[in-house]
Formats: structure tokens, C-alpha cells, sequence
């Protein structure tokens, strides 16, 4: 059979790729979803977990003989408030974190109290022993440069930006993939279509590729977002990054294809998508670092999708890591799309 | 290209749904170029048969030949040349109709002018508007123009009117005659006998899944050996003896239902002057009475003891 020839725009995978393309852009929801909320909740975990100037450590001095003196010692230090305490009033700082640490001054000596499971009252603790041993004529034996450095990538926005990329492009291959198929099911167009002789191979295409036009787009935002805005780098290659991004979409929208496989009913699609992405969610390193979780639990958080995802943007991204660097997180995302594929294309319902 | 002499044939059909025996051994043929009708109750097996003519579903057991060809033999050529409009599709809401119609033309190798299949069921006013902004008559227009793209020579409408307002009905059934003037095969499902009537030149009555009768309307409504069809109401508390009425002069059928009564007459001049006497003999008050043409619903009724749309 010769096919006829016929335009691009005669071409039912064309066809079916602007349709599913017009489906989305007319959704104003979803839109907003896939483009401003994560741009929004990005910009607000960067303003609430945004870098300070170093914080001055609070010093509490015990109320007694010597307690003037220790205090305009400590006093003379930038770095540090002093604060004469009362017996009651230094317990009830203490307990509130009001000081770091209490500084008690003996006949002879000096006492320091202070909760050694906090970090900050460990450094306050160590700070005031230096500046008191130092003004009682303690002298260092080795010469001390400090060099600050704040170097762009290690502050929290930095962090956020490579795992909102990677939730969002879970987020918008499972959904974006998945719903759509599910909902032409349950309205019978699925029936309707089949009953044409349109290739099934072509109706599966025009996902991938209208996902692809978005994939695009959404990574343009928010990387952009993050560059222009809140400076966040981009060490790797831009092509390192579109290829991470192009097999993360690619794998999301084969676990959309494979939980959109079966079900009849939204409800019964978005239960299976809760479940898959809410463990995710929380382990895989979005907004904090997935190695937080116990050691027993990271060969299961390891494996997941979305963790070598979001690992891998965020090597390329924060530390320029090339692709051969990437080997682990290629492999997890490889291995998850085709078996994702296969299985889902076996237990397609088509009828 | 040889006269093909039939358009469907079905022999021996069965299709059963867990413990629902959905088709229970159905014979039937469609000739090509008539308009043949599906009648029956929802439930009767209609879509079934149809859904395993259009290749959506398969008989568990019986032959099916669509176009003298058999769908796992040919289904690609079998889908080229027919047309379909399924029971309850929804289109998607946010594409216009002008989209949709592209998508389908798409799927052809021959496909008709997306502008001349949405002007032959009229809605080129609406060519830029959202199928969600359509009515569930345009909606239903919408779906016959995307039966219509491919120009096919066979065309399945399965239940086309249902749920709509009587006027965008008679819209329809013009659309449709309008399809058999250009010499095409229709198979309808429809569970209106008015639409059966109107648009089909031979009706299979079907009922479990069953052809329980077969013939043009008018045939059909031959077989009931009457002219019209009279009913009547009786007060509460009154009773009529059923051998009464069967010897009347002229009544060919009796049936009594929910307090009411229902002969097939001969001859209606004769009939009802002999029984207002017979009624006002036995002092039995008449509530209602009227009379009309039989339809294919009298058939229906005096073959099952039921109604079209009871179910």
C-alpha cells in the first residue's frame, strides 16, 4: 500500500502531538502549576532559609565577684554579647537559648555551662574560653591567617533549585502522562480513537513528544529563574543538563505511561500516583540532603527515580560534574525507563 | 469491483460478561446501501453487536464478516472504510471542533475537507468554538462529522439521538437521511422506535440478546393484523372480562396492563362505538380513551409483554 503524500500537517503524529499540546496550554491550571507554583515555592524556601551575616554568640556571666571583669573582657570581642546574669535569671536563659552558654567565674578558675548537643553552644563555649585565656596573657604558638570565603553553590537556594527541577519534572511526567491517558479512557475517546485506523505506536508518540516541547520549557524557567534571580550556577554543561533533564522526563513519563496502564477512573490513577510519589517526596533529596536518613535506608532511597534524578542535576549543576561522572544516576534512570516501558506497554488497556 | 450482496453478516453470535449473556446466539444480515436498525431495550445486547462489528470487541463464539472480510484478517483496511459514532464518547473539552476534525482526517488515507464534513452537518458557525461550548446536539453532530471524514462506505451509529431534545433529534434524523441518499450502509442502534420507523429500511427487534423479529417497519407492524391500536382506562374498582373485549367485532389483540387496557382493532369505526356500549352495560366508568397508529412499539409490546423503555 503506497501511503499518499501528505503534509507535516496532515501527519496524525503531528495531529495528536498539537492536540495534546493545545490540551495543556488551555488549561490555565495547569499551567500554573507546572510554571509559577514551583518558581514561587522555590523563591520562598530561598527567602526563609536565605544566608545571614554571622550571628553575634550569646554570653551569659554568672552575677559574683569577679563577674565585671570577666564580662568586659568578653565585652571587648566584636564577635560576642555579653550579659550579667542573676542565679534565676541565667537558669531561665539558659533553658530558652537566650545565651549559648553561661560563663561562671571561681576563685581561681572558670566554669562553663552550656547543652553539648547543641551545635551553637559548643562554638560559644570554645569562643569564650579563647577570648578569656587569651586576655589572662595566653600566648598562641603559631601564627593564625583566616581567608573568608562565600562561594556561590554551598547556600541553601542552591541546594533547592537542581531538586525543584527534578520534583517538578516528576511531577508534570507522571500527571502530564498519565492523566491524560486515563482520562481519555474513561471518556471512551480512547475507544473512539482506536476504532480508527490510527498506529497505537503514534498515539504513544505524540505524549513523548508533547511532553518533550514542555520539558523544554519548564526547565528554561526554572533554571532561568534560578540563574538570573537568585544566582544560583550552572557549572556543568548546558548539554549535560538537557540530557539529564530529556532521560529524567523520559523515565517519569514511562512510570506515568505504566500506573495510566490500567485504571478506569481518575480516582483510581491518582491513588497509584500519590503512592508512588509521596515516598519520593520525602526521601529523595528535593529539599534536604537524602543522606540524612539512616544508612540502612539508603540502598532503597538510592534506587529510587527521582533520588538519581535530583542527584544528578544537582552534580551538574553545583559542581560541574561531566557526564561520565554521572555513571550511578544514568544507570538507575536508564534501568527504570525501560522497564517502565516494557511493562507498561504490556499491560496497556486499549479497549 | 464485484456487487458485494451483503454488508454484514453475523451467524450465530455469543457474548457473555461474566455471568450476563450479553449476545445468545444472534443471526443477522445487513445488505449494502440500506439503513438497518438495531431495536431493543437498553440491555439487549445492541451495543455488543454492534461493538464486535466495528472491531472493538470480540464474540466469544459465531462468525462475523464486515465488507465479505474478517477483522483479525483485515482490520487496517476494515477501519479505513467504515465510520462510527460510539455510545457516550466525550471529545475533549478544550479542543475546537475545526481541531478535532483535523485530528481524525489525520488517521485516513482518504480523508474529505475538514470545512465540507463540519458544513455537512452544519456547524460551520461553530468551527472555532470549543467542543465544551457545544451543545449535547452539536456534540452529537460533531460526532457523526467524524464518522463522516473518511467518506466510508459503511457506517455504525450506535444510540446517535439518545439524550437529547426533540428538536435536536429531528435535526439529526435529517442529517441521517440525508447519509442514505448517498447510497452508503448504515447500521443504527436505537432503542426510539420513531427513530427506527423514520430512518430504517429493515428493523431487527432484538430482546436477550436475540433477534425476536425481523422485516421493514412496515412488515413488522403488518404482523400485528390491526389498523390501530386503542386504549382505555377504567375507574377504580371496575373490572372488564378480557373475553369481553377479545369478542368484540373487529378486536385482533388484547392486553391489560397497570389498570389499563390495550387492543389491536381492525377497524377502529366499528370497534369503539361496541365497546362504550359494552362498557356502559356493565357500568364500568371510562377514565381515558384513546387511539393511534401501530408502531414498532406495539410490535415489542405484544412479542415480550414489555416496553422499549422499561429497562
Amino acid at each position: 500500500m503506497s501511503e499518499p503524500r501528505r503534509s507535516l500537517e496532515d501527519h496524525p503524529l503531528f495531529q495528536l502531538t498539537k492536540v495534546r499540546f493545545l490540551e495543556f496550554l488551555r488549561e490555565p491550571e495547569a499551567l500554573f502549576w507546572v510554571f509559577i507554583f514551583p518558581v514561587l515555592l522555590t523563591a520562598g524556601l530561598g527567602l526563609a532559609f536565605r544566608t545571614r551575616a554571622p550571628e553575634q554568640v550569646k554570653i551569659g556571666v554568672l552575677d559574683g565577684p569577679r563577674a565585671a571583669a570577666v564580662a568586659a573582657t568578653l565585652g571587648a570581642d566584636k564577635r560576642v554579647v555579653v550579659q550579667q546574669l542573676s542565679d534565676s535569671g541565667a537558669a531561665q536563659s539558659l533553658r530558652t537559648a537566650k545565651i549559648a552558654v553561661l560563663v561562671i567565674p571561681g576563685e581561681s578558675g572558670i566554669t562553663y555551662r552550656f547543652d553539648d548537643t547543641r551545635p551553637e553552644s559548643r562554638v560559644a563555649r570554645s569562643m569564650a574560653d579563647d577570648i578569656l585565656q587569651r586576655g589572662a596573657g595566653r600566648a598562641d604558638p603559631l601564627v593564625v591567617n583566616e581567608e573568608q570565603v562565600r562561594e556561590r553553590g554551598s547556600r541553601y537556594i542552591d541546594f533547592l533549585v537542581p531538586g525543584m527541577l527534578g520534583m517538578n519534572l516528576m511531577g508534570t511526567g507522571i500527571w502530564g502522562v498519565g492523566f491524560a491517558i486515563v482520562d481519555q479512557r474513561r471518556k471512551k475517546l480512547l475507544k473512539r480513537l482506536i476504532a480508527t485506523p490510527m498506529s497505537r505506536s503514534h498515539y504513544l508518540a505524540s505524549f513523548g513528544l508533547s511532553r518533550f516541547i514542555w520539558l523544554v520549557l519548564e526547565v528554561a524557567m526554572l533554571v532561568g529563574t534560578g540563574l538570573l534571580i537568585f544566582g544560583v550556577p550552572l557549572r556543568g554543561s548546558i548539554g549535560t543538563l538537557a540530557l539529564v533533564s530529556f532521560l529524567s522526563a523520559a523515565m517519569f513519563g514511562g512510570i506515568g505511561l505504566l500506573i495510566a496502564a490500567r485504571p478506569k477512573t481518575i480516582e483510581g490513577a491518582s491513588g497509584i500516583m500519590n503512592l508512588v510519589m509521596l515516598p519520593m517526596w520525602v526521601f529523595s533529596g528535593v529539599f534536604f540532603n537524602s543522606s540524612n536518613f539512616p544508612d540502612a535506608m539508603q540502598p532503597f532511597i538510592q534506587a529510587l527515580p527521582l533520588t538519581a534524578s535530583v542527584n544528578a542535576l544537582r552534580s551538574v549543576m553545583l559542581e560541574g560534574t561531566p557526564l561520565v561522572g554521572l555513571g550511578q544516576e544514568l544507570l538507575v534512570m536508564g534501568g527504570w525507563l525501560v522497564l517502565s516501558f516494557v511493562v507498561a506497554l504490556k499491560l496497556f488497556r486499549w479497549k | 469491483m464485484f456487487q458485494m450482496q451483503s454488508a454484514i453478516r453475523l451467524a450465530g453470535l455469543r457474548k457473555n460478561y461474566e455471568d450476563v449473556r450479553a449476545v445468545d446466539g444472534l443471526d443477522l444480515e445487513v445488505r449494502a446501501g440500506e439503513c438497518f436498525g438495531l431495536l431493543g431495550p437498553n440491555g439487549a445486547g445492541k451495543t455488543t453487536t454492534i461493538e464486535i462489528c466495528e472491531g472493538l470487541n470480540t464474540p466469544d463464539a459465531g462468525e462475523v464478516e464486515v465488507l465479505g472480510m474478517q477483522w483479525n484478517a483485515n482490520p487496517l483496511e476494515l477501519q479505513e472504510r467504515i465510520g462510527i459514532s460510539l455510545q457516550e464518547t466525550q471529545l475533549a473539552e478544550k479542543i475546537t471542533v475545526e481541531e478535532t476534525v483535523n485530528l481524525f482526517r489525520s488517521f485516513y488515507r482518504n480523508a474529505r475537507p475538514a470545512s465540507e464534513v463540519i458544513d455537512s452537518v452544519q456547524l460551520g458557525e461553530k468551527r472555532k468554538g470549543r467542543v465544551g461550548q457545544l451543545s449535547g446536539g452539536q456534540k452529537q453532530r460533531l460526532a457523526l462529522a467524524l464518522a463522516l471524514v473518511s467518506d466510508p462506505e459503511l457506517f455504525f451509529l450506535d444510540e446517535p439521538t439518545t439524550g437529547l431534545d426533540p428538536q435536536s433529534r429531528r435535526q439529526l434524523w435529517e442529517l441521517m437521511e440525508t447519509f442514505r441518499t448517498r447510497g452508503r450502509t448504515v447500521l443504527i442502534t436505537t432503542h426510539y422506535m420513531e427513530e427506527a420507523e423514520r430512518l430504517c429500511d429493515r428493523v431487527a427487534i432484538v430482546d436477550h440478546g436475540k433477534v425476536i423479529a425481523l422485516g421493514t417497519p412496515n412488515e413488522l407492524i403488518a404482523t400485528l393484523g390491526a389498523q390501530y391500536v386503542v386504549e382505555f382506562g377504567v375507574g377504580e374498582g371496575s373490572t372488564v372480562a378480557e373475553s369481553d373485549l377479545a369478542h368484540l367485532g373487529g378486536v385482533v389483540g388484547v392486553r391489560h396492563e397497570d389498570g389499563r387496557w390495550r387492543l389491536q382493532v381492525a377497524e377502529l369505526h366499528t370497534v369503539v362505538p361496541s365497546l362504550l356500549s359494552l362498557l356502559e352495560r356493565n357500568g364500568v366508568p371510562l377514565t381515558e380513551l384513546r387511539t393511534h397508529a401501530p408502531t414498532l412499539e406495539d410490535v415489542f409490546v405484544s412479542r415480550t409483554g414489555r416496553h422499549l423503555r422499561d429497562v
